[in-house]
Formats: structure tokens, sequence, C-alpha cells
């Protein structure tokens, strides 16, 4: 990875911290903040599922893993917030690591590898809803106290930066996947497992180590959503509805590309916002759009947004050029 | 912590007919995986959907939920033949991760478009038989529980019959066992894709047929019913009949004994833990022949 590989990057991000400086409109920064929370996310979701192929329908055990540690560690343990962000983000590392090494050892993949992330999930979730150290169906809300080291601010746009500041981090992180040995054998996996083994990649190794950081991801995005909205249930925490956001927002963007679950998280809900706009409070209703829209995404654009941003550039530079039959 | 055996016993039988609408709906998942050998994620929103219809027929013509068995059959049929042949089929442009995502894609437009239409109420029927029950011996069954009891078993023998023993059914099974075969000889694989996903879709309006006078219906329902179907389609073996079956039979025992010894809130992790190890250990299941 070279410098210029991290351009493009520095300059979304550069321009996107100017935002606050134009928008103080408190639900506006309210919705900007949930959805750099869910592009995280899905940043997490595309390393496993865009660059190693591994479709998980259970990112929310990685997310509530996250937000739940940040929340009880500090509740319960008093341990400084910041602190338990990281603790978190390793936390969802751990859980990432054992389902991949649980299900990856048993050979698990395509359908099966979704429906055994699916139960992973669930069974948190209930686990998590029944406990009564995480607060049972009742929940955990961390206590207001607005002071910096408690990370917890007095303006929303201290928390957006920092969500920018991770999902930079993360698209960074994402670059070098790409650009690196690691990422390309992570490709091999995904496009033929078989042969990436013959020629001697460790696919166990590889699929580990993208789950590994695919879990750690999500689990920081899940931190940050406790820490932003000061209150963790299970069925928030480990919920569907967040393992489906992991889905939609790369597949919507593109799967696979560095940027893809960030355009993705905010063509989604700025689309969702001008639905629930339009529709009024029938509820549901964008959540529908969603599910229209990843049906005709991988029926006609496979490759996302981005796809068809690159598929237009071209037939704009080939225009006037005599086209292949 | 002591339960007499009489409570036990009727915990067991109650597990046993919960567990024969489990199957039911396992059914028509397992028959989809078995020929099209796809994992169908929207089977619960379209279970959901058949509930709602079933109340809706209610409701508004004032149709009996086993009446309605005769007009929602053939519609779901056909509605789910139009689903795969219409929408999950082109879509999906024949690979696997993309049929997972597009069901996945209509579950969530399913799902939500009926809590648009219907808002996130509960809702239920009310019938004269709804709280009838029928003394065995020592023990007290509900009567449309045991009719769901009967007529799942019922279906399941039927659907077995049909693929056993007619054209169409062997029309399947060749589709089935080799595709390309099969469409060698002149079989039109898309529209038995199509036939097929129709009878997935009938098993699950009978099963809200048989669900309704007993249970409620809002727009997430599905997605309980679907997390079973799942484990009793792994546990039975994918695309076998009788282990569907079966595994319905056993699952809805053990989420009754769990809910018995562990409580309502933890009842349901003794499926999941099952389904988990079972996906580890054998993921062809109890009857699955191949891997």
């Amino acid at each position: 990875m070279t410098f210029r590989d991290i351009v493009p990057i520095i300059a979304v991000i550069a321009l996107l911290a100017f935002v606050p400086v134009f928008v103080t409109a408190n639900t506006v920064l309210n919705f900007l903040v949930f959805t750099l929370i869910i592009a995280l996310t899905a940043q997490g979701w595309n390393i496993l599922g865009g660059f190693g192929g591994q479709f998980s329908f259970g990112h929310a055990a990685f997310f509530g893993t996250g937000a739940y540690a940040a929340a009880l560690l500090q509740v319960r343990l008093g341990i400084n917030p910041w602190i338990a962000f990281a603790i978190g983000a390793m936390a969802g590392a751990a859980v990432g690591w054992m389902i991949g090494y649980l299900s990856f050892r048993s050979g698990l993949r395509g359908s099966y590898f979704a429906l055994v992330t699916l139960a992973f999930a669930e069974v948190l979730r209930i686990l998590a809803n029944a406990a009564t150290f995480t607060g049972g169906a009742a929940g955990v809300l961390i206590k207001l106290h607005v002071r910096p080291e408690n990370f917890q601010f007095e303006s929303r746009s201290a928390f957006f930066w920092i969500a920018l500041a991770l999902v930079g981090a993360v698209l960074v992180l994402t670059r070098w996947i790409e650009r690196s040995r690691f990422g390309a054998q992570l490709v091999a996996v995904r496009e033929n497992e078989a042969a990436a083994k013959a020629l001697g990649v460790d696919t166990l190794r590889v699929k580990l180590g993208a789950i590994t950081l695919s879990g750690a991801v999500t689990a920081a995005a899940g931190c940050l959503y406790a820490q932003y909205f000061l209150y963790v249930d299970a069925n928030i925490a480990y919920g569907t509805w967040i393992s489906v956001e992991a889905i939609l927002a790369p597949i919507i963007g593109g799967l696979g590309t560095v940027f893809g679950p960030l355009v993705g998280a905010v063509a989604l809900h700025g689309l969702g916002e001008v639905t629930k706009l339009a529709a009024g409070s029938v509820p549901g209703i964008d959540l529908m759009v969603f599910g229209v829209l990843l049906v005709v995404a991988v029926g006609f654009a496979p490759d996302g947004i981005l796809g068809l941003l690159r598929r237009l550039r071209r037939s704009a530079q080939l225009s006037g050029a005599p086209r292949h039959a | 912590m002591m339960y007499s055996p009489a409570i036990i016993a009727e915990a067991v039988v109650n597990g046993l007919m919960t567990g024969a609408i489990y199957a039911l709906i396992a059914l028509g998942l397992t028959l989809v995986y078995g020929v099209l050998h796809i994992i169908n994620f929207a089977h619960g929103a379209l279970l959901t959907a058949a509930m709602f219809a079933v109340w809706a027929v209610h409701v508004a013509f004032g149709l009996d939920p086993y009446l309605a068995i005769l007009p929602l059959t053939p519609l779901f049929f056909g509605l789910g033949y139009a689903v795969q042949r219409f929408v999950i089929g082109p879509a999906s442009h024949g690979s696997d991760s993309n049929i997972l995502l597009v069901t996945l894609g209509l579950s969530i437009a399913i799902e939500n478009a009926l809590l648009a239409g219907f808002r996130s109420d509960t809702r239920s029927l009310n019938t004269d038989y709804g709280f009838q029950v029928v003394e065995l011996g020592p023990l007290l069954l509900s009567k449309p529980r045991l009719i769901g009891f009967g007529a799942a078993v019922l279906v399941t023998v039927l659907l077995w019959l049909l693929l056993s023993r007619t054209d169409t059914g062997k029309a399947i099974r060749a589709v089935a066992k080799e595709k390309l075969g099969a469409s060698l000889v002149g079989i039109d694989v898309a529209h038995v894709y199509a036939v097929t996903f129709g009878l997935g879709c009938a098993c699950l309006a009978v099963a809200a047929c048989l669900l309704m006078p007993t249970f409620y219906v809002n727009p997430r329902i599905g997605q309980a019913f679907v997390l079973v179907a799942f484990t009793i389609v792994v546990l039975g073996g994918m695309g076998s009949i009788p282990g569907a079956l079966l595994g319905g039979l056993f699952i809805g025992v053990v989420e009754s004994l769990c809910g018995l010894f562990l409580g309502d809130s933890l009842g349901q992790i003794g499926i999941f833990l099952i389904f988990i190890l079972v996906l580890l250990v054998r993921p062809t299941g109890m009857f699955g022949a191949k891997a």
C-alpha cells in the first residue's frame, strides 16, 4: 500500500468532516451519526462477506457483543468508557474468531455458514435477554455524565467526528487488505476455495483472520451505538435488524470494494428518510423499499452503486467508439 | 425440581402437537431445499403472509380457518409458483449466494409490507372451538391442536404420495437428482422449480390455517417459526421428508420440555443449541444422504 492508495480516502473523509460546520440541526446530525454507525457495521461485514465471500447472516453477534461489553464494563465494573470501547472491539474479535473456528473447522460454507451465524446471534440474543447481569429484558442504561473522558459530549458533532474517524480508519484498513497478500488470498478463497487450497493458501487461517477483523470492526460499531444512545437491550444489540443492515449496505454500495459499505449506508438511509417523508408515519415502508432494492440489486446491479458508476464512466469513455457485438 | 409424570407427559404430548405444525412448515422448506438446493429465507415471511390471509378471510367473509384451507392452498401454490418463476429464478442468475440474498430481500419486503398494511398489532381469531378440550385418559388436550396434529401428519403423507406416485413427483425427483439429465429428457426445469416452490408455499398455507385457531399473528411472527423450521430441516437432513416430520416432532418436544424446565424465556435456547451442534457435527442431519 502506497500513499497514493489512501489519497481518495483522505479526501472523502476530509470533505465529510466539514459537514457539521454547515449542518447544525440535531435531527440531521443524529441521522448522520446513525448512518456512520451502520456504515461501520457494514464495513466489518464487507471484510468477511465482500472480500472473503463468506455471507454471515448473524453479524448482530458482533455488534451486540461490542454494545454490551461497552455498556456493562462501565456500568457494572466502573471501567473507563474509552477503555471499555477498546475491550468491546477486542471482545468482538474474540467472538468472531470463536464462531469462525467452530464453523470453518467443520467446513461450513454458503447457506450453512449463513444459518450457523444466524443461530449464534439468536443464542446470544436469548441469553442476553434472560441473564440478570445484562439487565435482562429491561436492558442496560448508561448513566448520563457528559464529559469527554466519559466518551460523552456536549455536541453531537464530536460524536460525528469520532464515528467518521473510525469509518476512515476502517477504509484505510480495507484498502490495506485489498493491496496485501492476505487480501489476495482472501479473494482467492472467495473465487475458488479448492483452487486456493491447491495453490498452498492456508484457507482456514485466511478465513479466520477475516472473521476476526470483521468481528472487531462490527463490534466497534456496536460500542459506538451504546455510547451514543446510552442504552442497550437484547433486541437492539443482538436483533436481526442489524445483521440485515450489515448485509444490505455493502451489497447496495458495492460488494468487496473499499467504499461500498459507506456509499451503500448513505444511499440506503438517505433513501429511507425520503421514503419516510413521502409515506408519513406508515411503519416499515422504508425497510420494504430496502428489501425490494436488495432483490433488484442482486438481479440487475450485482456490483452495486459503485459498479453502476464504473459502468457509466466506461460507456461515457467508449461513446463514439464502435460497439462490439 | 421435580415434576409429576402427568405434567411431563402433558408437556411431551403438547410438544408433539406443536411439533407436527413445525414439521409442516419445515416440510415446505426441506422440499425446496431438496430440489432447488437453496435455503429459502423468505419462508417465514410467506408464513406470516399466509396467517394474515387466514385472518383476513375470517374477518371479511366469516370463513372458518379450517375451511380457508380450500381457497388458500391453491392461492399460495400459485403465489409461490409466480415468485420462483418470475422473481427468484431470473434475479439470482443461478448462483447460490444470490438466491440466499434474493430470498432475504423478499423476506424483508414481505414482512415490512405486512407491517405497513397491518401495523404491529397482534391479532387472533375467535372461534367457538378455540378453547375446547378432549379428554384422553389423564390428559386434557386442546381440540384444535389435536386437529392440527392429525392434519399435519395427513398432509405429510399426501405430499410423500405426490412425490413418489405421480408423474409430477417423478419429474421433481428427477430434477432434484440430476438437473441437466432431467432437462435432456425433456423436463422443463424452470417449471419444476416453480412447482416445487409452489408446493412449499402450499404447505405454509395449510400450516397457517391449522395454526390460527390457537395462535396469533403479527408481522414478525414468521421469524420465530422459520428459525425453528431451519433447525428441523437441518436436523432431519436437508431435503428429507420423513426427516422433516420426525425432526419437527422431536423439536416440538424439546421446546416444550425446555420451556417446562428452563422457563419460557430460555425455552427456545435448547432448539438453537441443537441447531448449532447439528450444523457443526453432522450437517447432513439424521436422514440426509449426501453432504
